[in-house]
């Protein structure tokens, strides 16, 4: 009884005791060094937004009194109906919309074929046994840093030879095959971790090369495949240089269209045009962003290992 | 006919040789433990069976297949591994289908096989759990469970129970050997845990270094050890490995210990009887000494040691008693152990035809 009228007191002044207040945190002299930091990181990239953004909502009129700090007195999107259906490309007076539908149809072969070529040859690297696999990974590795512009001419010889040069396959074909180095080592070293035990059950139930691909190893691979597919359409939508050397009259991506409206302007520059141009080459790699870029950050984090 | 064996096998990595002449086979229906040290080659012995590692001379038979080169998965085998290897990304029905991934199987027999070992294995309520949901006791079984739905007729495990605790091993152990009574196929167990091998097996081949030391029954290999490697890896306390000189007398064949002490050696079935004064090995287990400080009678040798220490683990005791330089250990009831204390002299026993003799320059059984 005695026992636990005391045990009661103990658990009352324990209770009762001020609860001790975790200290505020204070500004110190580090913290407003990295806010202002920050701070003009920030304004590095929104000054030159919002002047795009604002500029594009502008008539030429109100351009020209030149406060390009200014928001707009009349808002309209007249530069952008006219750089999507009216812009000119050299002598191709249809606007933007052209290069955008050659970019998607340029991207979706791009991102199939590098994507399938890497993924498969990344986990026949890391899980079989492959005969020269270090040597082939080696080269793999030297060829990821071959400047582009060494092997352009070879690259143009050759499609032109089997027939794609000057088409959108062309550029997917070129596109893929530059992709390929980088990729493989991505998915080759994402697959390293797989446990070989589970690799040497499955070869033991299975047996089959495809089959374990796609019911084993695909289904572990979401994580790096959106990093992948986020750094393949970046890259391939923004890309200018193999858009306009391997891309036909009529085949040339977003990017070089928007290139070519710039600065092929015959008679006055139109800025609000210009602007909502390359905003609009610049919104479907933002859109994927902000789709699937939580997924991003995780993806890079994550092994292939988990539930 | 022999149900798997390895003929002359020899497995090099580079220039370093991991197996030398292997030569070992069970019958159908045996349970073959391949016991040894870490690193003497259990493992690589195994996956050259299953067909994940190549043989680099030899030749391995299951039944009258010769199946060194042919795919792992025509070999009509079966493997449990250490960590599980499940597949994360499938459930656990998912798990056991891909079982019979090779096998081309109408859909209602897979379920009706994937129903049968969830059945056995009591795995039915988690069948649509992911591994990640499972604890290391159900994994096993589920692990277990893929290995059986493919009813092989050779089943493998390397090392299935060291990932779980005390207690669940125990319960597992049991659970396989009550599988193996219930199915009755061939079993070739990897694993380094002594108790495992003594409980579960029928036959069991202790390796070091790559080269079978000892192939037997358990009881063989515990009361008859061939080498003095095997003695002192079997058991637990392990067996006294004494160095003593042969004397013969009057027709008395005593070993001579460093301290003194001696033992009657007249018992023991000499395969040859040593020379006089040859240096042997004398092994003692723990557990065949006599109560300390009771009346004796008939032992081959008595000794007077003064006790160094004891120690109690849970169901049994063991008294250590100090012998020339080293320590004697000795089983004793745990309610005799406090009686032993540190300092103090005690006589015990050990009695005739219990000894193990081994030559001490080779290490082989006398
Ligand atoms: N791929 C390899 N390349 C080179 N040496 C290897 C390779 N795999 C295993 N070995 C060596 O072969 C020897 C036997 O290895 P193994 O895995 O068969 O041992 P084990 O008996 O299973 O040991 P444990 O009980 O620790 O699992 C070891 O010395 C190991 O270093
Ligand atoms: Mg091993």
């Amino acid at each position: 009884m005695t026992d636990i009228a005391s045990a009661a007191t103990i658990g009352a002044t324990v209770d009762s005791r001020p609860v001790v207040r975790r200290r505020k945190k204070r500004i110190t002299g580090r913290s407003i060094a990295v806010i202002v930091f920050l701070t003009i990181c920030a304004l590095f990239f929104c000054v030159p937004l919002y002047v795009v953004l604002t500029t594009s909502l502008k008539t030429m009129d109100e351009i020209r009194q030149g406060n390009i700090f200014a928001l707009p007195q009349v808002w309209t999107l007249e530069a952008w109906r006219f750089a999507w259906f009216e812009a000119c490309s050299g002598i191709n007076c249809d606007g933007l919309r052209v290069g955008f539908w050659n970019s998607v149809l340029i991207l979706i072969p791009s991102l199939i074929l590098s994507i399938a070529l890497s993924i498969v040859t990344g986990y026949a690297l890391a899980l079989w046994d492959v005969r020269w696999a270090g040597t082939f990974l080696f080269l793999m590795f030297m060829c990821a840093f071959v400047p582009f512009q060494i092997i352009m001419y070879p690259l143009i010889a050759m499609t032109r030879s089997i027939g794609v040069y000057g088409t959108i396959w062309g550029v997917a074909v070129v596109h893929a095959v530059l992709a390929m180095p980088v990729l493989v080592l991505i998915f080759r070293n994402y697959y390293k971790d797989i446990p070989q035990e589970i690799m040497n059950a499955a070869i033991m139930d299975s047996g089959s090369f495809w089959r374990i691909f796609f019911e084993i190893i695909l289904p572990m691979s979401g994580n790096i495949l959106i990093v992948v597919l986020i750094l393949q359409i970046t890259s391939i939508w923004n890309d200018y240089l193999i858009g306009v050397t391997f891309g036909g009259f009529n085949t040339q991506p977003m990017t070089v269209n928007l290139a070519n409206m710039v600065t092929v302007s015959t008679g006055t520059a139109s800025y609000n045009v210009d602007m909502a141009a390359a905003l609009l080459t610049a919104i479907p790699p933002l859109l994927i962003y902000f789709l699937v870029g939580k997924f991003f950050v995780a993806g890079i984090t994550a092994g292939a290992i988990k539930g | 006919m022999p149900r798997v064996s390895f003929e002359r096998i020899h497995k090099t990595y580079g220039a370093v040789s991991i197996l030398k002449d292997l030569n070992l086979s069970v019958e159908h229906g045996d349970f073959l433990v391949l016991l040894g040290p870490s690193g003497c080659g259990k493992t690589t012995l195994l996956n050259m069976l299953a067909g994940l590692t190549d043989v680099t001379d030899g030749r391995i038979m299951i039944g009258d297949r010769d199946v060194t080169d042919l795919d792992p998965k025509d070999r009509g085998l079966a493997m449990v591994f250490q960590s599980y290897a499940l597949y994360p990304t499938k459930t656990v029905r998912g798990n056991l289908r891909f079982g019979l991934a090779s096998a081309r199987l109408s859909s209602e027999e897979v379920d009706r096989r994937v129903a049968w070992a969830a059945k056995l294995l009591q795995i039915e309520p988690l069948l649509d759990r992911k591994p990640a949901q499972l604890s290391g006791g159900q994994r096993q079984r589920v692990a277990i469970g893929r290995a059986l739905v493919k009813h092989a007729e050779v089943l493998l495990f390397d090392e299935p129970l060291s990932n779980l605790d005390a207690k669940l091993r125990t319960e597992m152990r049991l659970e396989i050997k009550r599988l193996h009574e219930e199915l009755n196929p061939t079993v070739v167990y990897v694993t380094h845990d002594q108790i495992e091998a003594m409980t579960m097996a029928t036959k069991i081949a202790v390796m070091n270094n790559g080269v079978i030391q000892q192939f037997g029954t358990p009881d063989q290999i515990y009361e008859r050890p061939a080498n003095l490697f095997v003695a002192g890896f079997i058991g637990s306390p392990a067996m006294n490995l004494k160095k003593a000189r042969v004397a013969k007398r009057d027709g008395l064949v005593t070993g001579h210990f460093g301290n003194g002490q001696e033992i009657l050696l007249n018992d023991y079935r000499f395969a040859q009887v040593p020379q006089e004064g040859a240096e042997i090995v004398v092994g003692m287990r723990p557990e065949y000494f006599g109560v300390p400080d009771s009346p004796v009678n008939g032992a081959a040798a008595v000794f007077d040691l003064p006790v160094a220490y004891t120690e109690r683990t849970g169901s049994d005791a063991t008294g250590y008693l100090r012998f020339d330089e080293g320590l004697l250990s000795l089983r004793v009831e745990p309610s005799q152990a406090a009686r032993l204390a540190g300092g103090q002299k005690v006589r015990v026993a050990f009695p005739p035809g219990k000894a193990n003799l081994f030559d001490a320059a080779t290490g082989g059984r006398l």
